[in-house]
């Protein structure tokens, strides 16, 4: 037996720690922590409702825009505010390229590394990566040459001896199975995405004024104006850009990802067999003109696709027994959001330490459960919910997947199956975005300027107390604002969020959190170089700014 | 083995001679220097090792990293490749747990007294630390002990330069920012939230070229970035001088550009190069886009500039109804507070 701890675990935003028990090459049970807490949620109280999507958006910069929009849809909801139709496509059109941009990054910049060896790319064959580049895809660099002069350049970044970014990796771990010539293809392509993800982005700077943390959103609509005659605002120029942007992003997922992760995924088949969960919740996103969600929300228990639960917050509730916090009532009820209270209650080994107390509490995050159970929210979940209730786009783009890869339905149920499903959601992603800018250029070409309902703006008009509740499906899946409001200001502010849900500690019962349960069983060849376990953890794209260090207030 | 220097990391990635030339004298620009300078800022590309950097998070988003990421200026990829060698950096190094913790051990030893530190993110002071733990240590005893050997910080953002978002009332964690825990070295604000990458990438190379660090204000933020106001360069002063105000979101004045003062622009109140500079490679900037200010360069601008919005109960709009010279006073005011 052996304990492992990998600290930081890095190549996720935030901070996180994990530590293992491993014995006869398995790993046997697995323990997730968040180490770090900022208590935005107290810090919230009091302040003006308007306002507070400014304060949450900064839970994170990696997953920027997604906690402004639960922000100002629990307000929204709070106050009953309707939001103007061109609003929602703005925010549609923010919510989508902020989308497909992370989901590019995480597959490159934070997840490949665990499948492609970076060393190993200097062994290739340029002439025979260009042959396989050009049997999965068209896209343009693709020659020989070009594979040549990236090698070159890795060369000589190897020889100076100043690895920086790549020094220390697990490099020549015997997990990694993919020829050179793969590895090559890959590392050209960790470069590429460098520079396109720069540049996709400037659809949310032109929509939100910049990236990250963009600051063009208001309680009741958008701040940026439109008007086609005016030079500022929406106008033609835009809707160009707008365009423009689009097509870069369309055409990277589709010849540039999509390829990548089939001809990756290809060689890591046995990973379908690692990383899966039971169970799984999805919120739903892009509100379309009929008022209905382009992807549906639902709940799938126990890996049943045939029956989907329709999500109802009331049936969240979250637990601290095993979190640094603790509750009026004990610390082994569960309370809804809205309930929620908010006591740290440290009880961890004084730093420094070496290994955490895992069978007490141990991390910062709480266990959000729904009807008791943990529920995995992200992409495989949005991707399960939409297949099984027959969403046209996400069947079309997962059965093409799955057909490639040689593997079905149940293979899903995996580490491979939620990075498949990542780029499944970015490509149906990434082609809606046009129909979002089509529906924007037939309003205005219509006379429809709107982009904000002020009726609400004023204090004034709002009752002495209200409450609302925010969804947002944000690429590391759902998330939840709750708010409270009395006397025209925050009485108490709530999120659970995605990586509350996935990185859980143990609940109530002792039951593991999704990341918890997904790493049982993961093979590890060499304990002191856990690669296999990483494989596993970034597939859920961890996002620690945003799960850990979120916990809700109410203060007594 | 000798560290490359800059120029042959950038020919070595396939950058032209032109192209080189073209980026040195966009530096000169963002840092206000005359195109007289260009020369020195190439000599100094030529001939310089690569500096070390270790990059630190602390209590942060990861924003201030996102940010940089979008640099064009150089790019992200030449910035990590050929201008430095980033030797710690959690969100995108290949190294995690102990290995990581190596790559920094070694970086802090190897390269003692000539490393660069960056922070991102606050420093939680109360408790004994526990707030903010990596490797099993606190974000005190970290920053301790990287700042001891280190040449510089640069402290990124306003969480690592004031104590930004965790420090707002009631600062629950104890957040400081890095000044007000290392007092014995160099340090450079780059303020803001998040800050502009072109900001960064300038500050580098500043330091790279003269070989010191740019000129600072009180506030410990570079004059080439933060030494004017938001106002004095906005694209919409005129509106404001001539008292043209959109007065509501989307009505016809919003929709001309008009001054966004009265719905509670920071703009008059904040240092800050973004009417010039713009972000995202100059696409737009908040202003421009027609949402005000939120004063995100300025210390404690969360409890200090709050309420964001003016509306008729705040008092922010009793002040801006003094249109035009009361205003400009008190712009005045603070701008020569800042100077001092």
């Amino acid at each position: 037996m052996a304990r492992l701890v990998i600290d930081p675990v890095t190549r996720i935003e935030g901070h996180m720690r994990c530590e293992a028990v491993v014995a006869d090459g398995k790993v046997k049970d697995a323990y997730s922590s968040c180490t770090m807490w900022r208590g935005i949620e107290v810090i919230m109280k009091g302040r003006d409702p308007r306002e507070a999507w400014i304060f949450v958006q900064r839970l994170c910069g990696v997953c920027t825009t997604v906690h402004a929009i639960a922000s100002i849809r629990a307000v929204e909801d709070a106050l009953k505010i309707k939001v103007p139709r061109n609003a929602d496509l703005i925010r549609n059109l923010i919510i989508g390229n902020q989308c497909v941009q992370d989901h590019v990054i995480h597959f490159y910049h934070l997840h490949a590394l665990d499948w492609v060896d970076v060393v190993s790319a200097l062994k290739a064959d340029p002439a025979k990566t260009s042959e396989l580049a050009k049997s999965i895809s068209s896209w343009h660099n693709n020659s020989a040459t070009y594979f040549k002069a990236v090698q070159d350049k890795l060369k000589a970044f190897v020889e100076r001896g100043q690895l920086g970014i790549f020094s220390n990796g697990y490099w020549g771990h015997p997990a990694y199975k993919l020829p050179p010539e793969a590895n090559l293809l890959a590392v050209a392509h960790y470069l590429e995405a460098l520079d396109w993800q720069r540049e996709v982005i400037k659809m949310m700077a032109i929509l939100g004024a910049k990236n990250p943390h963009p600051q063009t959103f208001l309680v009741g609509g958008m701040a940026i104006p439109i008007d086609p005659e005016s030079q500022n605002a929406i106008n033609a120029h835009t809707i160009a850009a707008l365009n423009k942007y689009a097509d870069m992003g369309i055409e990277f997922v589709e010849k540039v990802y999509i390829p990548d992760l089939i001809a990756i995924a290809s060689f890591y088949k046995d990973w379908t067999k690692y990383g899966g969960n039971s169970n799984f919740l999805a919120c739903g996103e892009y509100p379309e003109a009929t008022g209905k969600l382009w992807l549906p929300a639902g709940v799938i228990k126990n890996k049943n696709l045939k029956e989907i639960y329709p999500l109802d917050h009331k049936k969240v509730m979250e637990y601290i027994t095993r979190s640094y916090y603790t509750y009026s009532k004990g610390d082994k009820v569960g309370l809804h959001p809205w309930d929620g209270e908010t006591t740290p209650n440290y009880t961890g080994p004084k730093p420094p330490y070496e290994y955490l107390n895992v069978d007490g509490k141990y991390s910062w995050g709480k266990a959000p459960r729904y009807e008791e159970l943990p529920m995995e929210v992200g992409p495989l979940a949005r991707v399960l919910v939409a297949y099984a209730s027959g969403h046209k786009e996400v069947k079309e783009v997962t059965d093409m997947v799955m057909k490639k890869l040689g593997i079905g339905l149940n293979d899903m149920f995996s580490t491979l199956g939620r990075t498949a499903a990542r780029g499944v959601i970015a490509l149906v992603t990434a082609y809606k975005i046009k129909d979002f800018i089509s529906e924007l250029a037939a309003n205005i070409k219509k006379g429809d300027y709107t982009i904000a309902n002020t009726e609400k703006w004023d204090p004034k008009t709002w009752p002495q107390e209200a409450k609302g509740v925010g969804w947002h499906d944000a690429p590391r899946g759902a998330l939840s604002h709750y708010i409270v409001i009395k006397n025209k200001k925050i009485e108490n502010y709530q999120m659970v969020v995605p990586s509350t849900w996935n990185l859980s500690p143990r609940d109530h019962k002792g039951v593991r959190g999704p990341v918890e349960e997904a790493l049982i069983g993961t093979p590890v060849a060499d304990p002191k170089q856990p690669l296999e376990l990483l494989r596993t953890i970034h597939s859920f794209d961890p996002c620690m700014a945003c799960g850990m260090h979120v916990i809700e207030v109410k203060e007594e | 083995m000798d560290r490359e220097t800059i120029y042959e990391g950038l020919v070595r990635r396939g950058v032209s001679r032109r192209e080189f030339l073209k980026f040195c004298a966009t530096t000169a620009a963002v840092l206000g220097l005359s195109s007289s300078y260009v020369p020195q800022i190439v000599e100094a590309m030529e001939k310089k090792e690569k500096p070390v950097v270790v990059w630190l998070h602390f209590q942060d988003c990861t924003g201030c990293s996102e940010s940089v990421l979008r640099a064009t200026k150089p790019t992200i990829g030449q910035i990590v490749l050929d201008i430095v060698s980033l030797e710690y950096h959690e969100t995108i190094m290949a190294a995690a747990g102990h290995q990581a913790e190596k790559s920094l051990h070694d970086a802090i030893k190897k390269y003692k007294g000539k490393y660069l530190t960056v922070v991102e993110g606050s420093i939680s002071q109360k408790d004994g630390g526990i707030y903010c733990c990596i490797g099993g240590r606190s974000s005190v005893d970290i920053m301790k002990e990287v700042a001891k050997d280190t040449a510089a910080i640069i402290a990124l953002g306003n969480c690592a330069t004031f104590g930004g978002i965790p420090q707002a009332k009631p600062n629950p964690t104890g957040a400081i920012g890095v000044m007000d825990l290392i007092k014995d070295k160099p340090i450079v604000n780059l303020a803001g939230c998040p800050p502009n990458v072109e900001n960064f990438t300038a500050t580098l190379v500043y330091y790279l070229t003269f070989g010191k660090l740019p000129a600072l204000d009180r506030l410990k933020r570079p004059l080439f970035a933060y030494g004017i106001l938001i106002h004095d360069n906005c694209e919409r002063r005129g509106y404001f001088d001539t008292g043209q105000f959109a007065k509501s979101w989307g009505d016809k004045n919003h929709r001309l550009g008009y001054c966004l003062y009265e719905l509670g622009c920071k703009g008059p109140f904040t240092y800050h190069n973004c009417p010039t500079i713009r972000w995202n490679d100059g696409v737009s900037w908040p202003v421009m886009a027609g949402h005000p200010c939120v004063a995100c360069s300025e210390p404690k601008f969360w409890d200090n500039y709050a309420p964001f919005y003016a509306d008729s109960n705040s008092s922010f709009f009793a002040k801006a109804t003094k249109i035009g010279l009361g205003a400009m006073a008190v712009a005045g005011l603070t701008k020569k507070e800042n100077k001092e």
